[in-house]
């Protein structure tokens, strides 16, 4: 099942009543998920993405725009009509029922035709705690679980009606870091045995861009980019998506260009034909650096990190945002620790340079 | 979810009538009628609208009588009920082995019909014709002259009436003070124990001014509470408390209300008014002296 | 000299232990005593009793006759049916009232609900002796005077437990609401099936509170009553005390007296965590 959203938008009132007016925590968000695609709705806190996964689940009315499933619009149904399934970030388990009667909880509420027995329940109970592997569990309370079994039930609730649609809110922010990697390939393969299509928030970047189709980037209610992750990490449209993906961060720094030469200080770094001189932000990945003895790039150096297969160099820069940058080069290169500077060649497509209201400036 | 918004009204509806009907009419309702002239409750007419009510009350021997007794139960045993609960909280924190035994037998009276039990306190003071109760024995063996607590003297009526009223809101008291005192952090007392500093400093200068909070509410609801006493006087004296010279304000509000002297809500309502204007008062007071005197 | 300076401070130590278990030994005595009083002179027979001039410590030949007594001569029974009928009715209806508007403070949105809910806090200071006049002459006029559903009525809603219960509801999370939405449950299902058992203690703990209450009252039923049929224990007890019995027969009042006390104090024994748990949060006597 497609889901396909047009110019959705959602204004709440200030909270602050004085101030007056209104928040716009979604602001026209138009995008299609094609059938059976896990996206990742990726932000930092408060920029809009629960809002607009509530809208998809009905659980928030629009201000404006419509949400369709497949060729249906279901903007004016409510949440039971619509064929969703949710995990939300703390699971919502009921803590007074066990596993088995947290996950029937969802089928009881079926009325008419699709009423099930006791036996019909208990049957589809089971089939989606196979999925997620907690059949042994049934009896337990939430509270005798861990959090990653309770993740698991979660989820097997939000499947036993069979959604469309399932929605995940934030799910792994409450599992620590081990449990968390292992829990994201779960889900990973629950969705593509199911073929379900899962809409995911999170405001972990890694998370998104390891385990999702594509990915929604937003800020401020606003979409900044829409993509593959790799192709919105190679290619990013504005400052704030290149500073938002990728550990480490992208090196930031002030620079100009001069006819046809990008300058970082004094130093001419890089050939960007067809970009007007003038000031402009430059961002390099960390792997966009090339150590080079006779390099255009001139730092002092500060440290290097051995990590295995990388090496970190850390080194400063008085152009560079926060003085200090972080390249990655890999570890056969040694670094001479004796010298004080250290010098770099830049990777051209590693690098991506933005005017002044942060817009991406292509290079020739 | 959003449409149906006016749903939230109908969950509030039963409360808001009952509270409406028997809670915010009646507390306009009991200035209108404090307002009545003559308000007869039988033709329901009144001649007039004014203060005479109150100038009656004020006036009348028994509201006075029921006054200062009140007063006297006030000043009594608010200082005396909350100055031992303090005592025997302090007492019942310091203590490990039985401490939940003597919780629970220090609660009893709160479950306790207070109308029943007063019955027992009576028979215990009680002078009759074949015997003198068992506290005039008591009395009597220290040497002491048989009293009647409960048809002799004022004084000695009161003095029941004071024991009772201490003996029936200790367990409130005892229960709040021991929580605050067994909720103070011990670090405190195990910092000033390193310092060297005896258990009568610790308890002034740590322990009291961290449970002021809890003594303050007690002594503003102790206040209020003593200031509307009157079933506890029913249960040792009877319902005819005029006669028993032993009335308290609220006993005069019901006694103007209803019984063999009711029948008079203007006079009632104007008491009961009368009453709230001296709680209220007492209650500012209680709270500006605790501002001042409480830590936090 | 580290063993010399310490004795005096054990010696002290000692004495101020004794001191203490003296003191709360003493007041123990003093809540006891009543309750040994009540119960040793409800077994004297009426003969025995009379004969002591010096009250006995002990009762020679014990007699449940004043049991016998206290329910043939006075209807006791009929006051503690009363009594029972009315705790379990207003209790009942008090849970449901105060639940259905705890939850729409709690759980729902609509508009003005931060108003009407200050509003019905402000109505926790209005002292029921100035309503009670009112109150009165309104059960008059509507001609429920001696009967259940004038006891009852003014007693079925209670700002200060729907407070409590509102603070308890308002702990469960928002997203078990917005998931049982997910799933159309529907907003009274949602009480019924998952707040009230997640919040049933303190539901038991209000239900409790107010079965004292009731079980207690003594000021609205003597009001509203005049009629021994609908007297409450609290209203016989002062019948059976002016005009019970015939004659000054106190061991059968002891014995009415112990009759009334007893549930409660099995109540009490049975929850005693949970009473004491809710009274420190909320309940007020004195």
């Amino acid at each position: 099942m497609k889901v396909v959203l047009e110019e959705l938008t959602k204004k709440f009132p200030n909270r602050n009543k004085k101030a007056g007016g209104e928040v716009v925590a979604v602001d026209h968000f138009c995008f299609e998920v094609p059938d059976g695609e896990l996206v990742g709705l990726l932000g930092p806190s408060g920029c809009g993405k629960s809002t607009a996964l509530f809208m998809i689940c009905g659980l928030q009315k629009p201000t404006e725009g419509r949400i369709f499933f497949g060729d249906k619009d279901v903007t004016d149904l409510p949440p039971e009509e619509r064929g969703v399934g949710i995990v939300f970030q703390n699971y919502a388990l009921y803590p007074h029922l066990n596993v088995l009667k947290n996950i029937t909880f969802p089928l009881e509420n079926l009325k008419g035709e699709d009423k099930l027995t006791k036996e019909q329940m208990r049957e589809k109970a089971y089939e989606a705690a196979k999925l997620v592997q907690i059949e042994e569990l049934m009896e337990r309370k939430p509270s005798e679980l861990s959090g990653g079994q309770q993740q698991r039930v979660a989820i097997a609730r939000a499947l036993v009606k069979r959604p469309k649609v399932l929605l995940l809110d934030e799910p792994l922010s409450n599992l620590d870091a081990r449990l968390r990697l292992q829990t994201r390939e779960e889900i990973r393969r629950i969705q593509q045995e199911t073929g379900i299509t899962t809409i995911f928030v999170t405001h972990d970047q890694e998370e998104a861009m390891s385990i999702t189709d594509r990915i929604v980037v937003m800020k401020d209610g606003r979409v900044h980019q829409i993509g593959k992750p790799q192709d919105v990490y190679d290619d990013p449209v504005d400052l704030f998506v290149a500073k938002f993906l990728g550990t480490p961060p992208i090196n930031i720094f002030e620079s100009r260009v001069s006819s046809g030469k990008l300058l970082i200080g004094d130093e001419e770094v890089l050939d960007v034909k067809g970009v007007k001189d003038g000031d402009y932000t430059a961002g390099i990945r960390p792997e966009g650096f090339i150590l080079d003895e006779k390099g255009a790039l001139s730092c002092d150096l500060n440290r290097v990190e051995v990590m295995g297969r990388d090496v970190s160099v850390v080194s400063e820069n008085d152009a560079c945002s926060g003085r200090t940058l972080r390249s990655i080069i890999q570890a056969e290169n040694k670094v001479d620790l004796s010298k004080k500077k250290v010098r770099f060649n830049l990777k051209k497509n590693k690098v991506f340079i933005f005017d002044s209201d942060g817009q991406r400036v292509r290079i020739g | 979810m959003e449409k149906d918004q006016y749903k939230g009204w109908l969950y509030l509806l039963p409360a808001a009538l009952f509270l409406a009907a028997f809670l915010v009419y009646p507390l306009v309702d009991v200035f209108v009628y404090s307002m009545e002239e003559g308000y007869n409750f039988a033709s329901q007419k009144s001649y007039g609208t004014g203060l005479y009510n109150f100038s009656y009350v004020l006036h009348d021997p028994y509201f006075l009588q029921a006054v200062k007794n009140t007063f006297v139960m006030v000043v009594i045993t608010v200082p005396l009920s909350t100055g031992i609960a303090l005592l025997i909280s302090v007492g019942l924190c310091s203590i490990e082995p039985l401490r939940k035994l003597f919780q629970t037998v220090y609660f009893l009276p709160y479950v306790t019909n207070t109308l029943a039990v007063g019955l027992v306190f009576m028979v215990l003071f009680k002078k009759t014709a074949y015997s003198d109760g068992l506290i005039n024995m008591l009395i009597n063996f220290f040497g002491g002259e048989s009293v009647d607590f409960i048809d002799g003297p004022h004084a000695a009526k009161m003095f029941v009436m004071c024991l009772y009223i201490i003996w029936v809101v200790m367990p409130f008291k005892i229960l709040l003070l021991t929580s605050a005192i067994s909720s103070v952090d011990p670090n405190y007392y195990n910092a000033a124990r390193v310092d060297g500093t005896p258990p009568f400093r610790i308890f002034y200068k740590i322990t009291l001014p961290m449970i002021s909070p809890t003594l303050f509410y007690l002594i503003i609801t102790g206040f209020i509470g003593a200031f509307k006493e009157y079933s506890n006087a029913v249960a040792l004296f009877g319902t005819d408390l005029n006669s028993a010279g032993m009335n308290t304000i609220v006993g005069y509000v019901y006694d103007m209300l209803y019984g063999d002297s009711g029948g008079y809500p203007s006079y009632a309502s104007a008491a009961a008014i009368i009453l709230f204007t001296i709680v209220l008062t007492i209650t500012y007071l209680n709270l500006t002296v605790s501002k001042k005197h409480t830590y936090y | 000299m580290k063993q010399t300076a310490s004795k005096p401070h054990n010696t002290s130590a000692i004495i101020r232990k004794a001191i203490t278990y003296t003191g709360l030994a003493v007041w123990a005595l003093m809540v006891l005593f009543p309750f040994y009083w009540m119960l040793l002179t409800s077994v004297k027979s009426y003969s025995e009793y009379n004969s002591e001039y010096v009250p006995k410590f002990y009762a020679s030949s014990p007699t449940v006759q004043n049991f016998l007594d206290a329910f043939s001569t006075v209807p006791l029974g009929r006051y503690l049916v009363n009594t029972l009928v009315f705790t379990l009715i207003t209790t009942a209806v008090m849970l449901i009232v105060v639940t259905l508007s705890a939850y729409g403070f709690a759980r729902l949105s609509f508009p003005g609900k931060d108003l009407v809910f200050t509003l019905f806090l402000a109505l926790m200071m209005i002292p029921n002796e100035l309503v009670v006049i009112t109150n009165f002459v309104t059960i008059t006029d509507l001609h429920m005077r001696n009967s259940f559903a004038g006891l009852i009525l003014p007693s079925v809603t209670s700002v200060f437990y729907i407070y409590l219960l509102k603070e308890s509801f308002a702990q469960v999370p928002d997203a078990l609401y917005f998931a049982a939405k997910v799933d159309g449950t529907s907003d009274l299902k949602y009480l019924w099936k998952v707040m009230i058992p997640i919040c049933r203690p303190t539901l038991i703990t209000v239900g409790i509170l107010k079965v004292i209450e009731c079980w207690n009252s003594y000021i609205w039923p003597r009001l509203i009553t005049d009629d021994q049929a609908y007297f409450l224990v609290s209203n016989g007890i002062q019948e059976i005390r002016e005009n019970g019995f015939g004659r000054e027969n106190i061991p059968a009042m002891m014995a009415a007296v112990v009759v009334i006390s007893v549930p409660l104090l099995v109540l009490f024994l049975c929850f005693r965590e949970k009473i004491m748990a809710g009274v420190s949060r909320g309940g007020t006597k004195g």
